[in-house]
């Protein structure tokens, strides 16, 4: 056991000892352990495997980014075991091993790994060809991470929203003391910290304060403060557009709105890179004072201290004073700062080797430990001088020669980093609006800079937010010491010298990057994937940086960093996962549809019925029947899709006129008039029916798709304009539906106070009535051809009017019809269906459409463009054609291509078979050479095949519109079909 | 989420408002020339800088002017059309 007594600050519980077990043995930890910490307090070193080679791997930061220690516990894998909390009973196994951890079969490949350089599938296994899934195979079980349970319950992942005036990322002493400083100013607070207790480095590394109370007096003060909500175990890992950062912890992700944010998210301690710098027992200063004061582990009995700064000597005095024995101090400079760390090491006789560097760890057997370290001085020239090696006697290798600071929300929020040469560390130079960075992260290491930065960033976030007595912000003096060597790294003919743990990539994988091309920085990740694992460059980009710098002869900064994108740290995806939302209307009379059969399509955002099925009847035969129901006796359809809009006031036939190609100024109180809408461009964007209610009022639709983009124009322009109107969206107010068919007025005529004769309410004639009790608002219209009334009822009453007209039609055998015969019905009158029938490049010529456009007019919108189109040639025309009666076989569909003299000469926009006509007819966007009548021409259908088709007038149906305009007599000639 | 100012409803997530274009101001269609036209109908100047852009509150129908950076993606003011500065 390597538990030492009771450390002052302890993050560990020792009255709830907690019982686990790790690779099928048991062991014991407390509440407050981590996993890591409880295998350490049992005295195991290696936790797991590495991704490539299978190497055991231990402890390396202790500090959320140790990767080869990614355990699983049931259906929760790869689990980072430096960090998770331990609880009681749970059954761990290191992830990627073949046969556990110790025996892993995997280990071969180490041995192998001369002939697994970076890159080396990529080059390999690309032939034979067919050979590559089974290589794809192995190389994927060989390489992975944990076990998915695919049984697993699902989960779902609550999403919250957060607001606070200043979020502050990072509770170490900058931290705490920016967000104390903002909390005093007035602000309301959250003080984020990926650890599960706030301090930062004051919680293990307390010789770096001044004084050894001020780490309590810190968490008491935050404690007292009510502005400040504290938020631990909780890691910032995306910043987005206005200070919006996602807050993951184990449940869940909260996104915060702050109106500032301070960025003190510290530094990662960087290894150093020497051969066996993997081994179990070799790592970062840091984490052995993480392993010695939270959670009271002696991390090794003897230490090799690999340093080039300050921060080692207080780790080689810390571990000294917990009873680990340190052989020597390996100084990579020339000489340490004169702390007092290191004259109480002299005064305790630790020899300090200056100007030198660990040129290996000796493994211990199985490659399970460290049993020695190798040390060199450090030639000029900055390799090793391996003549005078010196081996001393060890378990444990730390590493404390430099920081990387912990900047990626910086870089996501658009801060500029400048490289400051005197501390060897990337620094935000200009920040983005309302972030402010403080603490290590902005370069200050002095623990009276870091506490000043702290509030020098809280009083410019106030003066950000216009607080009223924001204090000037304190000046925060440079750092004037290096914390971070420039090049702790060291050659090793034999390699294993990893620079990234996560994907065991050794020195030499960069100079071969380099030798190969890619010796840019980005091209550099990306070939040899460093910073691509589940630390995400944490403790490697910046000596990949430093790498490619020193193979190109470059300064740091020449070679930049790679970009840094949400997430920061790996978020699982069920945080992630939302539920599908797309969002779908219906009309009012929905449930009516579902009871009579109606199969549902999408129109725009809308669900309405495509026809109504009858047991087992086909589609298209209930189409007919639909559709010949209209024909000789009467139908009904649901039209409450259309877009209903109003517009009031003295100037609302104005506008009207403006938006629309038709005349309505002179349109009569009581009558209807379609309308046809063109945009900028003069291409057909919609159409509709306006309604004429009083001088000043109109009632008018649009197509079901075009209602949002029509109101939202028409609003527009009429902001441009300033009309004396106003403008009012009655969509899902109002329902509509079109009773149509020769029968249609005797359905009604039981039912309303409105006068039908034809004299009294003529075709397109609006009027204002009852029908069964119920205000409506008929319009008299002719979309399918036949006498029909399209009745407009506030939406609350739709089903009521449908009821009732159902009931009433029954003695006429009235139907339901949908979307497909109303198509149909159009069809055959030759009505075109806006975006079907026409395209984002159809003008009001080309769809025959002159008729609808007053270009007379003083001014519509498009209208500019139409006179300078209707100078140019048309390039295409809108015409009907039939196929012979007699034809058979397949037939023509939508999207067809007209083909002439061998080349392209137009598309089928509509075609159907008409049981009316006992023909196949259509519509077809075509060359104009094509279109005069009975002009013949091929469309080619599916498997290529050729079918003649003739040009014929429209409508196909009741040319005069007889039939819309009066009422048929005797329709009792006709009857339906069978 | 970005957040944008509405002049009527104050500060709301992007995702309430549609984007309208840039902001251009319509020549006299009578006295312009074809191309001048086609100018102002098609050609559009993705210049990055300060522009006019219009915006859309969804929900409560709002029409409005946006000047933003287009490079930086700061907006710098947003007001009714006609009450902003000339």
């Amino acid at each position: 056991m390597s538990r030492l007594a009771q450390i002052p600050g302890e993050w560990i519980d020792r009255s709830r000892p907690l019982p686990f077990e790790f690779e099928g043995r048991r062991y014991g930890g407390f509440a407050g352990d981590t996993i890591t910490s409880a295998l350490s307090a049992s005295g195991l070193r290696m936790l797991g495997r590495s991704f490539k080679y299978h190497r055991p791997r231990g402890v390396l930061s202790l500090a959320n980014h140790d990767v080869n220690a990614l355990v699983q516990d049931g259906k929760s894998l790869n689990l980072r075991a430096d960090v998770t909390p331990l609880e009681a009973n749970m059954r761990l196994s290191a992830i990627n091993t073949f046969g556990g951890l110790a025996a892993d079969r995997g280990r071969l490949l180490d041995r192998m790994s001369r002939f697994l350089p970076v890159g080396f599938y990529y080059k390999t296994f690309y032939r034979p060809k067919f050979a590559f899934p089974h290589w794809e195979r192995l190389i994927r079980k060989v390489s992975g991470l944990g076990t998915p349970n695919f049984s697993a319950p699902r989960v779902r992942t609550p999403k919250r929203y957060d607001f606070c005036d200043v979020l502050v990322i990072g509770a170490g002493p900058s931290g705490i003391s920016a967000a104390l400083a903002a909390a005093k100013g007035g602000a309301s607070v959250i003080l984020v910290d990926e650890n599960a207790r706030i301090g930062g480095s004051l919680t293990y590394a307390p010789g770096a304060a001044d004084d050894s109370e001020s780490l309590s007096k810190m968490l008491m003060r935050v404690a007292v403060e009510p502005n400040i909500s504290v938020r631990t175990s909780t890691c910032a890992c995306g910043y987005y557009a206005d200070h919006w950062v996602a807050l993951v912890d184990a449940a869940k992700m909260t996104k915060v709105r702050a109106r500032a944010v301070i960025v003190a998210s510290g530094v990662f301690e960087q290894p150093a890179v020497f051969r066996n710098n993997d081994l179990p027992g070799v790592m970062l200063a840091s984490a052995a004072q993480r392993l010695l004061h939270r959670y009271a582990v002696k991390p090794m009995q003897r230490a090799v201290i690999l340093t080039a700064n300050a921060e080692g000597y207080a780790a080689a005095l810390d571990l000294l004073n917990a009873g680990v024995e340190v052989p020597c101090i390996v100084e990579m400079r020339a000489a340490g700062e004169q702390t007092a760390a290191l004259q109480e090491l002299r005064k305790r006789s630790v020899p300090v080797y200056a100007s030198s560097c660990v040129y290996e760890a000796l493994p211990a057997h199985g490659l399970t430990g460290v049993d020695a370290a190798v040390v060199c001085p450090l030639r000029r020239d900055g390799r090793a001088d391996t003549v005078s090696k010196q081996q001393f006697d060890c378990d444990g290798i730390l590493m404390s020669v430099g920081f990387a600071p912990a900047n990626g929300l910086l870089h996501q929020a658009g801060a500029h980093m400048r490289f400051d040469e005197t501390i060897q560390q990337f620094v935000p130079g200009a920040l983005p609006y309302g972030v402010f960075a403080a603490g290590r992260v902005n370069g200050s290491y002095d623990m009276g800079a870091r506490l000043a930065d702290g509030e020098r960033a809280a009083a410019l976030a106030l003066r950000h937010m216009g607080l009223e007595g924001a204090q000037a912000a304190p000046t925060v003096a440079p750092e004037t010491r290096c914390p971070s060597h420039p090049y702790p790294i060291v050659e090793h003919p034999d390699g294993k010298n990893f620079v990234d743990f996560d994907e065991d990539l050794q020195l030499r994988d960069f100079s071969n990057a380099a030798q190969e091309g890619f010796d840019n920085i980005e091209l550099m990740k990306r070939y040899t994937t460093v910073g691509m694992g589940p630390s995400q460059g944490k403790h490697s980009n910046m000596n990949a940086i430093r790498i490619l710098a020193h193979i190109r002869q470059l300064p740091v900064p020449e070679v930049g960093s790679t970009t840094a994108r949400p997430f920061f740290h790996p978020v699982p995806l069920s945080h992630l996962a939302g539920r599908g939302f797309t969002p779908e209307r219906r009309t009012p009379l929905h449930a009516r549809h579902q009871q009579a059969g109606a199969k549902f399509m999408e129109a725009g955002v809308w669900l309405r019925p495509e026809y109504y099925s009858q047991d087992d009847k086909l589609k298209a035969d209930l189409v007919i029947d639909e559709a010949m129901a209209v024909r000789n006796s009467v139908g009904l359809i649901d039209v409450g899709t259309l877009g209903k809009l109003a517009v009031i006031g003295p100037d609302a036939a104005e506008l009207l006129e403006r938006m629309y190609t038709g005349r309505f100024k002179n349109l009569k109180v009581g009558m209807t008039r379609y309308a046809l809408m063109v945009d900028e461009s003069g291409v057909v964007i919609d159409d509709g029916v306006v309604a004429r209610l009083s001088e000043e009022s109109f009632y008018f639709t649009t197509t079901t798709t075009g209602s949002a983009s029509v109101y939202r124009e028409m609003q527009r322009w009429n902001a441009i304009w300033g009309l004396n109107c106003g403008l009012v969206n009655l969509t899902g107010a109002m329902a509509a539906m079109n009773v149509a068919g020769p029968r249609s007025r005797d359905v009604l005529a039981g039912l309303t106070d409105i006068a039908l004769e034809n004299a009294a309410y003529p075709y397109l004639g609006i009027r204002d009535g009852h029908i069964a009790g119920i205000p409506v608002r008929a319009m008299r219209v002719g979309f399918v051809g036949e006498l029909g009334y399209e009745l407009h009822v506030a939406a609350d009453n739709a089903a009521y009017l449908w009821d009732a007209l159902m009931q009433a039609g029954a003695d006429f055998g009235i139907r339901p019809f949908g979307v497909e015969a109303q198509r149909l019905l159009r069809l055959e009158k030759g009505h075109i269906i806006i975006g079907q029938d026409t395209d984002g490049l159809t003008t009001p010529f080309q769809a025959a459409m002159d008729w609808a456009v007053k270009m007379d007019k003083p001014f519509f919108v498009g209208q500019r463009s139409l006179h300078t189109i209707q100078k140019q040639p048309l390039k295409q025309k809108l015409v009907g054609f039939a196929l012979d009666p007699g034809h058979t076989g397949p037939a023509p569909k939508d999207c067809h291509l007209v083909i002439h003299n061998g080349a392209i000469a137009g598309r089928v926009t509509s075609v159907a078979h008409s049981a009316t006509l006992k023909k196949i007819v259509g519509l077809a966007l075509i060359t104009p050479e094509l279109s005069a009548i009975d002009t013949r021409f091929d469309v080619r259908i599916d498997a290529g095949a050729m079918i003649e088709a003739r040009v014929v007038e429209t409508p196909f149906y009741d040319a005069t519109g007889a039939r819309q305009k009066e009422a048929v007599a005797s329709p009792q000639r006709e009857v339906i079909p069978a | 989420m970005k957040l944008l100012n509405c002049p009527i409803n104050g500060p709301r997530p992007v995702s309430e408002f549609a984007y309208g274009g840039e902001y251009r101001d319509m020549p006299d269609p009578a006295a312009s020339t074809d191309a001048q036209w086609a100018e102002y109908v098609f050609n559009r100047h993705s210049v990055p800088g300060v522009k006019k852009e219009w915006w859309y509150h969804v929900p409560s129908g709002t029409w409005f002017v946006a000047e933003r950076d287009v490079h930086a993606d700061i907006v710098h003011s947003t007001y009714i059309y006609g009450e902003g500065p000339k």
